[in-house]
């Protein structure tokens, strides 16, 4: 009897109200997935149906033929690699010198940092669309690049922060003792202990940049657009159509999902610990 | 530390990060405020140039302006507001034990990377007047009586857009705190249960004590970031109908969209100064915890 009522309440206080958050949470990509299937006669019919009654691929298959959707994939991807490869390179370099040396102006350095994403991005729009103007890389993906590796940088720095804080010193210490200098005991000991953190930190600069829209739809042209624009850009070319939109979303995303679910344990802890901890 | 060996070390690691950042942050930012004092419309280009103050006069009498700032103080209010509700709520569930528990951890963030523009644009379709799926689910269910085009009504519009931000930040509230749920000492309430406490109070005299730091980091920088959005308005409504559901930042891109450059900078300085006396306390706690 006890057990049975146990079991009533863990419904009605567990079970219902996690299943209803999720239902919230999930339904608009379930939703986006079936209308990205659906014939258009069935997309646009009288009756909303909630699973195709009949299955069709025409959307993506559209986007890639009519539509070339591969080539703003190809700058997405162009960017973010570029941007994950630059933020990883200057945030370990300054991460390290955060977490193991004490020196005057470090927390000033510190704050420098984690204060540069709160500027709003309409403030640094319009400036940097001039700046980059002059230099002649607008419309170029190194302008994007430059753009994001700054986004990225403050949280990257505190994600490194706090996982090169977790390793001894010790660990270099003895390196060098052993007649290492500075820069081997970094290659050589913690370089190849810090990498899941790096591939955590990675995905999360990715994830950023392959989503950014903003900025995107200011720095790019025709040649250099990224996916967020392109699916933007679907809209209005013949009013919205939207089997190809829901289908170029579900493409969007399916990289970023991947990624996230691989890396999602340390980067999780990684994020949280700063909060956690400060 | 050894610190003192070190010498050029530590600043030369720290330069080129610091390099990227001032080029790309401080000195448009600086730019900024620069552009805020010129006459700087792009349609009008023989009329660049400086013009003092004018332009901040001509946004203190901008009744847009105060809708857009007033309408971004609802937008922070009612989205971080209910992120937090809901975002305890999930951390509170996906906290206690139960089967498939790490798999619904997983899912429940799939929002939290899902790209602005996607997101508004899926939410565009649900809220769609003729096709949409919450409208049918509205009529099935007999709430009500038509379909309703929610994003071209002006009464409906505003609220509709702020269930899509509460949506899109439930998941980061929910994983800040479950990670700080985590790190409660279960002996606490272990204690409280001897001395016949009930669930309430454990919750208002424990759990959300211990919590005080992590909802306080996180709900500023959710304030911070859901008050410079942009993505998920413009792809949504571009603002509109009659701009009903323009923020102040949707109003600066729209505004930048249109090359009148000056103008808009002069707001998003005004935007910046605003976030960062709300940014103070964080600041200044930071410093703090740097300091040890």
């Amino acid at each position: 009897m006890k057990g049975k009522e146990n079991r009533f309440y863990r419904l009605l206080n567990l079970h219902i109200p996690l299943i209803l958050l999720l239902l919230f949470l999930l339904f608009p990509f379930y939703w986006t997935l079936v209308t990205s299937i659906k014939p258009a006669r069935e997309l646009y019919g009288s009756v909303v149906t909630y699973w195709p009654r009949q299955i069709t691929f025409e959307a993506y298959k559209k986007l890639f033929f009519d539509y070339n959707f591969l080539k703003p994939m190809g700058n997405s991807l162009l960017v973010a690699f570029f941007t994950t490869a630059l933020t990883l390179f200057v945030a370990s370099l300054a991460s390290y010198s955060f977490s193991r040396f004490r020196f005057r102006g470090r927390r000033l350095l510190m704050i420098l940092f984690l204060t540069n994403n709160m500027f709003p991005t309409v403030l640094l729009l319009i400036p940097l669309y001039a700046i980059m103007r002059r230099l002649g890389i607008l419309y170029t993906p190194l302008a994007l690049v430059l753009s994001y590796t700054t986004f990225t940088i403050p949280f990257s720095i505190w994600l490194l922060n706090g996982y090169l804080s977790d390793l001894p010193q010790s660990l270099e210490e003895a390196a060098m003792v052993d007649g290492a200098n500075r820069p081997q005991a970094f290659t050589r000991i913690i370089l190849p202990i810090l990498i899941p953190c790096l591939i955590a930190t990675g995905v999360y600069i990715f994830m950023t940049s392959w989503n950014e829209y903003t900025f995107a739809v200011m720095f790019t042209n025709e040649e250099s657009r990224t996916i967020p624009v392109s699916l933007k850009n679907l809209i209005g070319q013949l009013g919205v159509q939207w089997d190809l939109l829901t289908a170029g979303g579900i493409i969007t995303i399916i990289p970023v999902c991947i990624m996230f679910f691989f890396a999602q344990r340390r980067l999780v802890e990684g994020l949280t610990a700063g909060a956690v901890k400060g | 530390m050894h610190n003192r060996k070190s010498g050029f070390w530590p600043y030369l690691l720290v330069l080129p990060a610091l390099l990227v950042v001032m080029a790309v942050v401080f000195i448009p930012a600086f730019n900024a405020v620069l552009m805020s004092i010129q006459s700087y419309d792009l349609r009008r280009p023989s009329e660049i140039g400086f013009i003092g103050l004018e332009n901040y006069i001509g946004v203190m009498q901008d009744s847009l302006f105060w809708e857009s700032l007033w309408r971004t103080l609802l937008w922070v209010v009612f989205g971080v507001g209910f992120q937090f509700v809901f975002g305890f709520i999930l951390a509170l569930l996906l906290n206690r034990p139960f089967g498939g528990r790490g798999l619904a951890r997983s899912v429940s963030l799939i929002p939290w990377v899902t790209p602005g523009v996607l997101i508004g644009l899926m939410w565009r379709w649900i809220y769609d007047g003729s096709y949409g799926v919450l409208n049918d689910i509205l009529l099935k269910l007999g709430f009500i009586d038509e379909a309703i085009p929610f994003l071209a009504r002006l009464s409906t519009v505003f609220p509709a857009v702020i269930v899509t931000i509460i949506w899109q930040g439930i998941p980061f509230f929910a994983l800040m705190l479950l990670a700080g749920l985590q790190g409660v000492p279960g002996e606490l309430y272990e204690a409280a249960d001897i001395d016949g406490a009930n669930v309430f109070q454990k919750f208002f005299r424990i759990t959300v004590p211990s919590l005080r730091n992590t909802i306080y980091v996180t709900t500023l920088l959710r304030i911070i970031w859901v008050a410079n959005s942009v993505d998920v308005i413009f792809n949504m409504t571009g603002g509109g109908p009659a701009y009903a559901s323009q923020t102040l930042s949707v109003y600066i891109f729209n505004k930048a969209n249109a090359l009148n450059l000056g103008y808009s900078s002069t707001m998003s300085v005004i935007l910046t100064v605003l976030l960062l006396l709300v940014a103070v306390p964080y600041l200044k706690n930071l410093f703090r915890n740097q300091e040890n």
